[in-house]
């Protein structure tokens, strides 16, 4: 179990060290989510009343294709040079490589989140920084990360693998969209609790399993 | 028998890339594995480096059968490619040490395998900085970074100039010294000669000749090499 996690771990090393070197991923995301946040800023400016029943819609949007371009990027990187045969090559149960994968997808989801919510809290003068709110974010981008990374190894292989993954990924993600716009859009509108939790509970259980069906599937995915 | 093949095939789709192939390599022996393009050169090596999976026969590296025992044949093999399978973007003593982390070896050993390739003194360069040759040098560090006792190399010389390949042929050599098995797949006949113990030919999916170093020493390389392929062309 130990040098299961230290593998985990070397994989994240490997990822943030290389990414914090060229901040070529994470500049994309951000750049792109920027964008999007100000392009719907000014589309709906004149209309107060559409801003504030679509934000919830227009935050997950953002994420949801910068999450995309960085899933893209993320296992582009391990293409060039042959180094997915490289990692196929450790004497480890190749879920690791998932897993490594995973964290690291997140962590640069979560450090462009980071960015991209005060941004997006004034223009649409919204109140994201709430407990319930946070955890919708994280709960959302974790079930679109899980998915998105097993998909992107899946068409590592193509040449139109830009293109595929988009379409492969947003039909399978379709219900953590919905249920993380509908929880985020209760949060926002300070509904109680109870009234959020089946699209809480429908975060967490899609989590569940996808991360286990990735980590049953994995190894068949990265097989020639 | 370090590496044992027993009637393997594999296909891609409608075609058989290897057609019931056999091939048995001693510890210690340096194998190089020639032949045309499309002879199934690099998918018997990437079978044997747990890579791709056979179709039917029997395959056996270090006595672990494939592909079931996957994993303990990867904790004894070291694969070089003509890819380097190295991240750019990290510096040669990084990507040592992440290959270390995922094979539990220590950084000891890290400064002892660069100095081995010679870049010790480029150890903090990013790799994508290095030439085409010094990148073949760090892949090999990074193969033999586990002491493996079979060393996988495929077509390892692509790419490089006369002076990098008569490097990476000092490199090899004194891998090779250490006892280890060495596979390498080429498509020069003059260099495999000098650097194996065994030449394999192989076409169209099968072994048609297996030349000991006396054999091919003796005779002429060129014309033994196009006899196998020629009598090979022969066979269904």
């Amino acid at each position: 179990m130990k040098s299961y996690l230290n593998a985990v771990k070397a994989v994240i090393w490997k990822d943030l060290t290389a990414e914090w070197r060229t901040r070529e991923n994470l500049t994309a995301m951000l750049v792109f989510a920027l964008l999007t946040v100000l392009i719907f800023n000014f589309a709906l400016e004149l209309d107060i009343q559409a801003q504030e029943s679509l934000s919830a819609g227009i935050l997950w949007v953002t994420f949801v294709f910068a999450g995309t371009i960085g899933l893209n990027r993320s296992m582009a990187s391990e293409k060039d040079r042959g180094c997915l045969d490289g990692l196929l090559l450790a004497p480890v149960d190749r879920s690791v490589i998932y897993f490594g994968k995973v964290i690291g997808n997140m962590i640069f989801m979560l450090l462009v989140e980071l960015i991209i919510l005060p941004i997006y809290s004034f223009l649409f003068t919204v109140p994201v920084f709430q407990p319930g709110f946070l955890l919708v974010v994280f709960l959302g981008s974790f079930g679109y990360v899980a998915v998105g990374t097993l998909l992107a190894t899946m068409v590592i292989q193509v040449r139109t693998r830009d293109i595929l993954l988009p379409i492969l990924l947003f039909p399978l993600t379709l219900p953590v969209v919905i249920a993380a716009v509908k929880a985020s859009q209760g949060f926002l509108e300070f509904l109680p609790v109870a009234e959020v939790s089946t699209w809480l509970n429908l975060l967490i259980v899609y989590d569940l399993i996808f991360i286990a069906v990735a980590f049953m599937v994995f190894d068949y995915v990265v097989e020639e | 028998m370090m590496i044992s093949v027993k009637k393997l095939v594999k296909r891609f789709g409608p075609i058989t890339v290897l057609r019931e192939l056999d091939l048995e390599v001693e510890q210690g022996e340096f194998v190089a594995l020639l032949g045309p393009n499309g002879a199934g050169k690099t998918t018997l090596l990437r079978i044997l480096a747990t890579l791709s999976k056979p179709n039917s026969g029997q395959v056996s590296v270090a006595s672990f059968r494939l592909p079931d025992q996957a994993v303990y044949v990867r904790e004894q093999l070291g694969v070089v490619s003509h890819l380097p399978l190295l991240y750019g973007d990290l510096t040669a003593d990084e990507n040592l040490a992440f290959y270390g982390r995922l094979y539990g070896i220590g950084s000891a050993r890290q400064e002892q395998v660069l100095g081995l390739v010679g870049l010790s003194a480029r150890k903090d360069d990013l790799v994508r900085t290095f030439s085409r040759g010094m990148q073949q040098r760090l892949a090999i560090g990074r193969a033999i970074l586990h002491s493996p006792r079979i060393l996988l190399l495929d077509e390892p010389h692509t790419g490089l100039d006369q002076e990098a390949g008569e490097i990476l042929d000092r490199v090899l050599r004194e891998v090779a010294l250490e006892g280890r098995t060495v596979m390498m797949t080429s498509h020069d006949l003059i260099r495999a000669a000098d650097l194996a113990t065994r030449l394999v030919v192989l076409s169209k999916g099968k072994i048609r000749a297996s030349l000991s170093k006396e054999q091919f020493q003796s005779g002429d390389l060129v014309s033994l090499y196009r006899e196998a392929i020629v009598g090979g062309e022969g066979l269904k």
